[in-house]
């Protein structure tokens, strides 16, 4: 095995460790931790795959926005009374019998699936995707500025105090 | 060597794990956790297959409105858990599931 490979392994364990973190463990304050091991883990696998841009996007609006979010309504919502279990599960094991009757069946057809794999050199990605953005892509790049502005008027909406007249 | 496979697998593990927490998390921020669970894996499967499929950029950019989509999502959903909790003091899903009261 080579240290490549062993990075990989590395990376991949944190990943899907933390992501084990978050689905089984019986406190919100844990499982939103563990979320940041998976996000971290995630850009991790993204600068692996020579994919710059994405891993910083990923860092600047998932770590850096998202889950600051999730910890703020995580804190905002907890309960100081029942502060052991906070987070109990329903029915764990029949989803535990469906989650590995999916993980089977996935892992059936990667293996079976036919990839044609094409090795290209990496190379720097910015350049690219800002060109995409503003030629093949530009139509979804408008409506993601609409979606955007939507959900910002949304939220605001949603979460201020209702005006008493 | 680590392959194209390599990173399909973690994909699938990520997104059998974010349904596990959408099945059975009682919090519901931990549903939306799980929710953003499986919005990761898609995103590593769209950016294994940029790298090793041959059309790097197109996989970058979609992952690029996954996560707007995924940040966009998760503010309303908290706001809407927000005011949830504002009206029932609890966001138990289990317990908040009548429409009117």
């Amino acid at each position: 095995m080579t240290l490549g490979d062993a990075v990989f392994y590395l990376i991949a364990a944190i990943t899907v460790g933390s992501a084990a973190g978050v689905a089984f463990t019986r406190n919100i304050v844990y499982s939103a931790v563990s979320l940041l091991g998976t996000f971290a883990g995630v850009v991790g696998l993204y600068f692996y795959l020579a994919a710059d841009f994405v891993a910083v996007v990923q860092l600047l609006v998932y770590i850096g926005g998202i889950l600051v979010l999730t910890i703020f309504a995580v804190m905002l919502t907890h309960r100081i009374a029942d502060v052991k279990i906070s987070n109990r599960s329903v029915a764990p094991l029949p989803a535990f019998a469906l989650l590995v009757a999916v993980v089977l069946a996935m892992l059936r057809a990667v293996g079976e699936g036919e990839w044609k794999v094409v090795e290209v050199t990496p190379q720097p990605t910015t350049y690219a995707i800002g060109d995409a953005f503003l030629g093949n892509y530009v139509l979804p790049f408008e409506l993601a500025s609409l979606v955007l502005l939507a959900a910002v008027i949304g939220a605001i909406v949603l979460s201020r105090k209702a005006v008493r007249e | 060597m680590v392959g194209l496979n390599h990173f399909l697998v973690v994909g699938i593990l990520l997104f059998a794990l974010g349904l596990y927490c959408v099945l059975t998390r009682r919090n519901a921020i931990g549903i939306l956790m799980g929710v953003e669970l499986i919005l990761n894996a898609a995103n590593v499967n769209y950016v294994a297959f940029a790298r090793y499929g041959g059309a790097p950029t197109d996989g970058h950019v979609f992952a690029i409105f996954v996560i707007m989509l995924a940040a966009a999502e998760a503010a309303i959903g908290l706001a809407i858990v927000l005011g949830i909790y504002r009206m029932y003091s609890t966001i138990d899903v289990e317990a908040t599931d009548i429409l009117r009261r």
